[in-house]
């Protein structure tokens, strides 16, 4: 493994760790003072214990979060201090805004871990809803610096290759930044409200604790339901952006090879870089151009048209890509069902098929998230800001970046392990509701 | 300060926004790393109750120190890009241990106070925390005298470009630097300091009289190597660092060395005559000074020798924009740091639980 391939692993890795405790910290917060607030409202015991019980999770879900969030802000500069030296005073604005959100976060969820009896009811619900704001607000300031690399601007480029006329705001306000933003909100409250929602439904279809689990089972769909069913309006808005920016993406996540007008939408398939074509999907005529510029004649760039110095892995993204579709459109189905079963009966909890289909994809979410951020990121290979820098001018020239790759592997290996044994105590711990 | 600062532009700013941020970083989070080396170092007949002190103190705080570090970070790479690009190359090595003290110190802080396991698993989470707890100070100190003596801008000055031959080899440009006696003592100063502010914070943080003894002595034992180890780095930048020894010794840093003597002097008197209150405001400004000692050596230069806060400044309309964020930012940080710290300002008065479990929200 050369050190760029290590370099790249290692980011990967530990931003596909981070990002899914990134979107338990900005849904989890909401679903725990929900609870907090109908227990208020009621009375009823049972949401107390949830409520404590939900908070407990949060606290262990989010400090590993925010370590791991840190580490991310310091790869940035040990593993690619080029991109750093040039993107710096341009991205640096939202970084810098994120970092008074995380400040935000922290205090006031330790006003409400640690203030259940030291603070006034009014102030917790207040803190724990200032924790779910700052880490929405977080998830915006960090998604606009992942959109100016897929769609730079705000600058001009200097002869000698650095930026000149630099506009900061302007580059938070990069063309991919609303879609990126708002499909990534939707996955967190999606894919963590589905799979609070899919615990609980285990529980429940095993029989523990059901008044509890049946609260949280509600309040869990009531943030991952529309939040599921949005999400692939949401992923429509993408596609058409990445088509008309970053055409290379597009067709890297079709498996497009040849230029046409009226390409064909791609189901499943292998696209084969040696012979630049992709086999075995199932093609539904003129979709792509129908869904990504909402003309079924449009003209779609192939990526035979690009220099292959250019191109990005293709098999990789466009699997990757079709798994996210997959995994979401499920999502949508279910959280569908649960909707229609709610106005029908206004019992969700009494219909085992749906309470199996919410066990099942429970993970989905998370699943889903890390292959899209494989679709977004290893699309827009081998460019670290699109057209801009290439990601192997970006690297540190520091050999041997495979050790602190395998240490950090090791390292997240480990925490992940830990970290869903103590979730899996967390849910079976049956003390009475 | 005002004769550092003559003539400040957006760039002096900036940089004081760094020193000010690494600051308050020192006496906060630091301090939450300090009382992790307490944890390590628990002995006597009160260690359960010494390690629940320390849990209960920086159990709803921890996080939220965490994140000067963060703010630090980030204002560098936006105000300081190239600073913070070479920081990333030849301090690799230190600042991936720092990271992994960072993450297992955080992780096994939770798991040890939320986790379901029993009291055998606590303890080995103690352990984890209370080593980590050591490795991040030690690391954050070899990194800043590796700075200040001028061997990571050095290195810097020697990275090969692309593809060149023959190129230095790698100890000499990644580890050499900071892998050397005077960075190591800085290290040590680091977590000398940590130590002593924990133990003035958690002396002052009870009221059991017994418990304020323990971490007395911690405190006083822990300025006596503070002194010690300044001293050994001292001597030790004779050689490695002339320039840092020359500074110290002529000019404004003089006045200040009489300034941390000083308050040297006034914490560990405030500490012998039990005045805990004191003695944390001495502690403070004590530490405050030895960190606004190196900025005085080193200014104007950033990265010696190589950058100074000038030549490696952002430009202007980032750091424009960096000020306006950062005075708004302040305006909604402030207030709530202050809510923060008040709300939870005496652990103590709802004791602490025997088995130093720090976990709240049960009835």
């Amino acid at each position: 493994m050369n050190d760029l391939l290590a370099a790249r692993t290692q980011m990967a890795l530990s931003l596909g760790f981070h990002i899914v405790f990134a979107e338990i910290g900005i849904a989890m917060p909401l679903l725990m003072v929900l609870a907090e607030w109908r227990w208020r409202r009621t009375g009823d015991p049972a949401l107390r214990e949830l409520a404590h019980r939900w908070a407990k999770g949060t606290a262990i879900l989010f400090a590993v979060g925010a370590v791991s969030g840190t580490v991310l802000s310091f790869e940035l500069g040990l593993l690619w201090p080029g991109f750093m030296r040039l993107a710096g005073p341009l991205i640096g604005m939202p970084f810098s805004l994120e970092g008074f959100a995380f400040f935000l976060e922290a205090i006031f969820l330790g006003v409400y871990l640690y203030g259940w009896e030291r603070v006034s009811p009014r102030m917790h619900l207040g803190a724990g809803l200032i924790v779910a704001a700052s880490g929405a607000t977080s998830a915006v300031f960090v998604v606009m610096v992942n959109a100016w690399m897929n769609t730079p601007v705000g600058y001009r480029l200097a002869a000698n290759g650095a930026l000149a006329d630099i506009d900061p705001l302007l580059a938070m306000r990069s063309p991919a930044a609303f879609q990126q933003i708002l499909h990534m909100l939707l996955a967190s409250y999606a894919a963590t409200g589905l799979a609070v929602a899919g615990v609980h439904a285990l529980m429940l279809l095993r029989g523990r604790g059901s008044a509890l689990h049946r609260h949280a089972l509600t309040i869990a769909l009531v943030i991952g339901a529309p939040a599921a069913v949005l999400q692939p309006l949401s992923g429509d808005i993408s596609a058409r952006v990445v088509a008309t920016t970053q055409p290379v993406k597009l067709a890297a996540l079709e498996g497009q090879w040849e230029t046409v007008r009226g390409a064909p939408l791609r189901v499943g398939g292998w696209p084969d870089a040696a012979r630049e074509e992709t086999r075995w999907a199932l093609e539904i005529p003129h979709g792509l151009s129908l869904l990504a510029y909402h003309d079924p004649d449009a003209r779609v760039q192939g990526l035979r048209d690009v220099a292959r110095a250019d191109r990005p892995p293709v098999a990789v993204v466009h699997l990757a890509f079709q798994v996210m579709v997959a995994l979401g459109s499920a999502m949508a189905l279910v959280a569908l069902a649960a909707g229609w079963a709610a106005l029908r009966r206004g019992q969700v909890h009494e219909r085992r098929w749906l309470l199996l289909a919410l066990a099942v994809v429970a993970p989905f979410g998370y699943l889903a998230t890390e292959a899209g951020w494989i679709v977004t990121e290893v699309g827009r290979q081998p460019w670290v800001v699109q057209g801009l820098m290439r990601t192997e001018d970006a690297v540190t020239p520091m050999p041997g970046l495979i050790v602190p790759m395998l240490l950090f592997t090791l390292l997240y290996l480990f925490l992940g392990a830990i970290v869903v044994a103590l979730m899996t105590s967390l849910v079976r711990e049956t003390r009475p509701a | 300060m005002s004769a550092l600062l003559a003539g400040a532009g957006l760039q002096e700013l900036a940089a004081l926004v760094l020193v000010v941020g690494l600051n308050a970083y020192v006496l906060t989070g630091g301090a939450d790393f300090g009382g992790g080396v307490w944890d390590l170092l628990a002995w006597g007949p009160r260690r359960a109750a010494q390690r629940a002190l320390i849990a209960r103190s920086i159990g709803p705080i921890w996080e939220a120190n965490h994140v000067w570090l963060v703010l630090v970070v980030v204002v560098l790479f936006t105000a300081f890009p190239a600073v913070f690009a070479t920081l990333g190359i030849v301090l690799h090595v230190p600042l991936s241990l720092m990271l992994l003290g960072i993450v297992l110190r955080g992780s096994s802080f939770v798991f040890r106070s939320y986790g379901t396991s029993g009291g055998a698993g606590r303890a080995r989470w103690g352990r984890v925390f209370a080593i980590s707890s050591v490795i991040t100070p030690l690391m954050l100190g070899i990194c800043v005298g590796a700075i200040a003596s001028g061997a990571v801008g050095a290195a810097a000055q020697r990275l090969p470009a692309r593809g060149s031959v023959p190129a230095p080899s790698f100890r000499e440009l990644f580890v050499d630097p900071w892998l050397a006696p005077f960075p190591v003592a800085v290290g040590a100063m680091a977590l000398a300091m940590f130590a002593f502010l924990a133990a003035v914070y958690l002396a002052a943080a009870t009221r059991d009289e017994k418990l304020r003894g323990d971490f007395r002595r911690r405190a006083i034992g822990a300025n006596v190597a503070l002194f010690v180890v300044s001293f050994a780095a001292l001597w030790l930048a004779g050689s490695e660092a002339p320039e840092v020894r020359h500074a110290l010794m002529h000019g404004p840093a003089v006045a200040l060395q009489g300034a941390i003597a000083i308050a040297a002097v006034s914490s560990l008197g405030a500490l012998a005559a039990r005045r805990h209150p004191l003695a944390r405001a001495a502690a403070a400004a004590q530490v405050t000074l030895i960190l606004w000692g190196w900025v005085v050596v080193q200014y104007p230069m950033l990265l010696p020798p190589l950058h100074t806060v000038r030549s490696a400044a952002a430009p202007e309309v980032t750091l424009r924009l960096l000020a306006l964020a950062l005075g708004g930012g302040a305006v909604v940080l402030l207030p709530s740091l202050a809510y923060l710290y008040r709300t939870f300002a005496r652990v103590e008065e709802r004791g602490v639980d025997a088995a130093g479990r720090g976990a709240p929200g049960g009835p």
